[in-house]
């Protein structure tokens, strides 16, 4: 047991906060959340010349060899910096998808796409129903058709689809019943894409499939049997904005620190106020325990360990914990906290939309729950 | 980071598991809540101490086994799961020989560490008194020089485990002149001396818990000095943030936290809504809390003192404690109000024991209040109030 970051990862970590430092100013974060695409084709690239969208995949690939936890080192950081863009999607969602599971001709034609930053990859998953995240939501279809799949359904909530070139796109396979994962080109005509106005400035998308071919070649994984797989990437999806999280509730509680000790009232630092003092050791609480519950998840499914109850305490405790950090802050801020002037809304926003991305704490409660044998 | 144990640390639990199963077996005692602090069984402490488990990170030159402090964590986390009646050792095993070990001399060193090590000496703790709760910096007992000996005289309250300590760990002021922190010293009193007297108190739940212990006239020679005179305050402080760093500040009521998940499941409770999601909340905070421990113990791993980290554990995990009997007088209804013996009282009134027990959880060993006090100031560097 070692609760600290090893020496690789510390500098993993100072170089990617220098360099978002430089590069991810909050009014960089704010002309994207209005741009149309959402993101910095140009820090794109940089990021990939850095080595950070292959960080996490094999040498064989092009990646960088590094581990699942150094990834999560490094969405922490991003959550940190509020950055904005596909990398997310590309990695999280796209890439150590078709890593889990691809064949080993999709991994050599895909992967370095990902891993050299030419390509974004999303997953359509969610859907307009109001419960996701099983396997009975699944409601698009595919339908097998001399040889090949057509596409047909509307999925929600697709992050950066507007933007994708590929979309693995999660649905139910017919006649024979079952769910199955396709690699889609997202350009193709018979997808369209809409932007949903979204509270984190993010670029979620509606995503309408209207009889879209599939060759049966474009299966990622097995038909069918895709569940288990879609499982896993949940999983990791949810671990990964637990990551975000972290990066930003730690930022945070060094801004409500500062501010209360430079923020004078009544002829005093607020921060030697007991009550302020102790709204600021809760944050610290919170902000602790929820690295050490992710990254104690993070750890085990890097290890290749079971973990859904481990991923499922982490999901449900930081939904709540963040919101009771961002209470506090905005508590401890005064009015100055509820402006646009001010750099916390940047925060406030995108930790609730991670505490609304793949299963909020009810959904991992009943997780939980049933991990105990209740 | 690395949240997996070693292969031998995971043997090293398996045989704790062991052998208190077997000691569960062969009727000795049975899982009890809050058995680390009330639990007073000396065939148990000494067996515990046959097999080097007390004083398990302290060099071997003192008796100890020179083990890390995970190996602590792993020891202590599996006594508290399975309630085990630790209490004559835990003082002695978990500070008092810490502080000899870090402050004390050669001397009291070779007199008082292998004598807890073999499960010979039990300590209480003398640091409260009646005016003195939370500003321990405050206290009024005084101890006098008179050529080799030192003379106490005042009051001690709420010394846990008083009624069985062979020893005391007493704070006492040595110098009244010098700004309160600075005069204060710490001894170790041996309970027999002529002028020690005890009267026990009884808390909420029933149970002795306590003594006021009082001093007059109590010749102590001066090698039962801990460290150096008027050092006292701040060797406490030291020995505080051990006090509060452990598991037993989560798990001492492990046995009901079993308990209320198993009975549950067995009376169906656990599909309903309001039941299913309040032992869910549980199980999650209960894991939380764990690694706030488990960080404490690697922060000592490295080789630091833990400061802010076990004040933020210690606040933490006692209001995990104090939710899990609430919960667990929730889920029982009328019958959590039965005392342990009454006619169908459930769960042998753990729950009854712990809801009122846990109020003092979050007092002992500094005030949740307190705990954040030092968590804001040391730990976040915010300016003292
Ligand atoms: C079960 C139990 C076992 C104990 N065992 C021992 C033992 O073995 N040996 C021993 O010496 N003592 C022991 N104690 C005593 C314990 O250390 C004290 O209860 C504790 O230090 C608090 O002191 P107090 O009870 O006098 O409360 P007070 O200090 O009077 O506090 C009362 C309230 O005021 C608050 N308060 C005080 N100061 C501040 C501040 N600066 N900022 C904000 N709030 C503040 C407290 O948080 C609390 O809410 C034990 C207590 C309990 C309950």
């Amino acid at each position: 047991m070692r609760l600290t970051l090893t020496e690789e990862q510390e500098m993993l970590r100072k170089t990617a906060r220098d360099f978002l430092t430089d590069k991810c100013s909050k009014k960089f974060v704010g002309q994207m959340e209005e741009a149309e695409t959402g993101y910095s084709r140009e820090l794109w690239q940089e990021m990939a010349d850095l080595g950070w969208m292959g960080l996490a995949f094999p040498g064989k690939y092009d990646g960088g060899d590094m581990s699942f936890l150094d990834l999560a080192v490094l969405l922490e950081e991003m959550g940190r910096a509020c950055l904005p863009g596909p990398f997310f999607s590309t990695v999280v969602l796209g890439g150590l998808s078709i890593l889990d599971i691809g064949s080993e001709e999709q991994k050599q034609e895909y992967l370095p796409k990902v891993i050299r930053g030419e390509k974004i990859f999303t997953l359509a998953l969610a859907e307009p129903g109001y419960r996701n995240y099983d396997a009975s939501s699944v409601t698009v279809e595919a339908t097998r058709k001399d040889g090949n799949y057509i596409i047909n359904g509307t999925k929600l909530f697709v992050p950066d689809a507007h933007i994708a070139d590929y979309l693995l796109c999660v649905a139910r396979t017919k006649p024979r019943k079952g769910t199955t994962i396709f690699l889609a080109d997202a350009k193709n005509p018979r997808i369209e894409c809409t932007v949903l106005k979204t509270i984190a400035g993010d670029k979620l998308c509606e995503v309408v499939f209207d009889q879209l071919l599939v060759p049966s070649a474009d299966i990622l994984g097995r038909l069918n049997q895709g569940w288990s797989a879609v499982q896993t990437i949940i999983q990791r999806a949810a671990l990964g904005k637990c990551c975000e999280v972290i990066g930003n509730i730690q930022r945070v509680l060094e801004m409500t620190v500062d501010y209360a000790k430079d923020r004078k009232q009544f002829d005093r630092p607020i921060g030697s106020f007991q009550v302020i003092q102790h709204y600021c050791a809760d944050m610290a609480t919170d902000v602790d325990s929820a690295r050490f519950v992710t990254y104690q998840a993070a750890w085990m499914l890097n290890e290749g360990l079971p973990c859904a109850k481990e991923v499922a305490v982490a999901k449900a405790w930081i939904s709540e914990a963040s919101q009771r950090v961002f209470a506090l802050a905005h508590q401890i801020h005064g009015a100055i906290g509820v402006t646009v002037e001010h750099d916390l809304h940047y925060y406030t926003r995108r930790a609730k939309a991670a505490e609304l991305a793949f299963g909020d704490a009810d959904f991992y409660r009943e997780v939980v729950a049933s991990e105990m044998g209740l | 980071m690395d949240f997996g144990f070693t292969e031998e640390q995971g043997k090293f639990r398996q045989e704790v598991r062991d052998f208190l199963e077997e000691e569960i077996k062969k009727g000795y005692w049975e899982p009890a809540c809050d058995a680390w602090v009330q639990g007073f069984d000396q065939g148990f402490t000494k067996r515990v101490a046959d097999r080097g488990w007390i004083g398990l990170t302290w060099p071997k030159e003192y008796g100890g086994q020179g083990r890390n402090h995970l190996d602590r964590l792993i020891l202590t986390e599996e006594m508290l799961r399975y309630g085990a009646p630790a209490a004559c050792h835990w003082f002695g095993d978990r500070q008092v020989g810490g502080a000899i070990l870090s402050f004390g001399s050669e001397e009291l060193k070779k007199e008082f560490l292998s004598r807890i090590v073999k499960g010979e000496a039990y300590f209480g703790l003398g640091m409260s008194e009646p005016g003195t709760g939370s500003d321990l910096a405050s206290l009024q007992t005084r101890a006098i020089e008179d050529g080799d000996y030192y003379v106490i005289n005042g009051q001690k309250t709420w010394t846990s485990c008083a009624s069985f300590s062979q020893y005391f760990d007493v704070y006492a002021r040595t110098d009244p002149e010098a700004p309160r922190h600075r005069g204060i010293s710490e001894f170790i009193v041996d309970a027999r001396s002529p002028g020690v007297s005890r009267i026990p108190m009884i808390d909420i739940t029933g149970t002795e818990a306590w003594n006021d212990v009082f001093f007059d006239n109590v010749r102590v020679h001066k090698r039962y000095l801990v460290g150096e005179k008027n050092r006292g305050f701040y060797q406490v402080l030291h020995q505080l943030d051990y006090e509060r760093s452990g598991m037993e500040r989560l798990m001492g009521n492990y046995p009901l936290f079993d308990a209320i998940i198993q009975f549950a499941k067995d009376k169906k409770l656990s599909k309903e809504p309001e039941v299913r999601s309040r032992l869910v909340q549980l199980q999650i905070e209960f894991e939380v809390g764990r690694l706030l421990i488990y960080r404490v113990a690697s922060v000592m791993e490295e080789g630091r003192a833990p400061n802010w980290e076990s004040a933020m554990s210690k606040a933490y995990c006692t209001e995990f404690e104090k939710h899990l009997a609430g919960v667990a007088m929730e889920v029982l209804g009328p019958y959590g109000q039965l005392k342990s013996g009454s006619k169908y009282v459930p769960l042998r009134g753990m729950a009854l024991h712990s809801y009122l027990g846990s109020k003092g959880y979050s007092l002992q060993a500094g005030t949740t209040e307190v705990l954040k006090n030092i968590l804001a100031t040391r730990g976040l560097g915010l300016p003292s109030s």
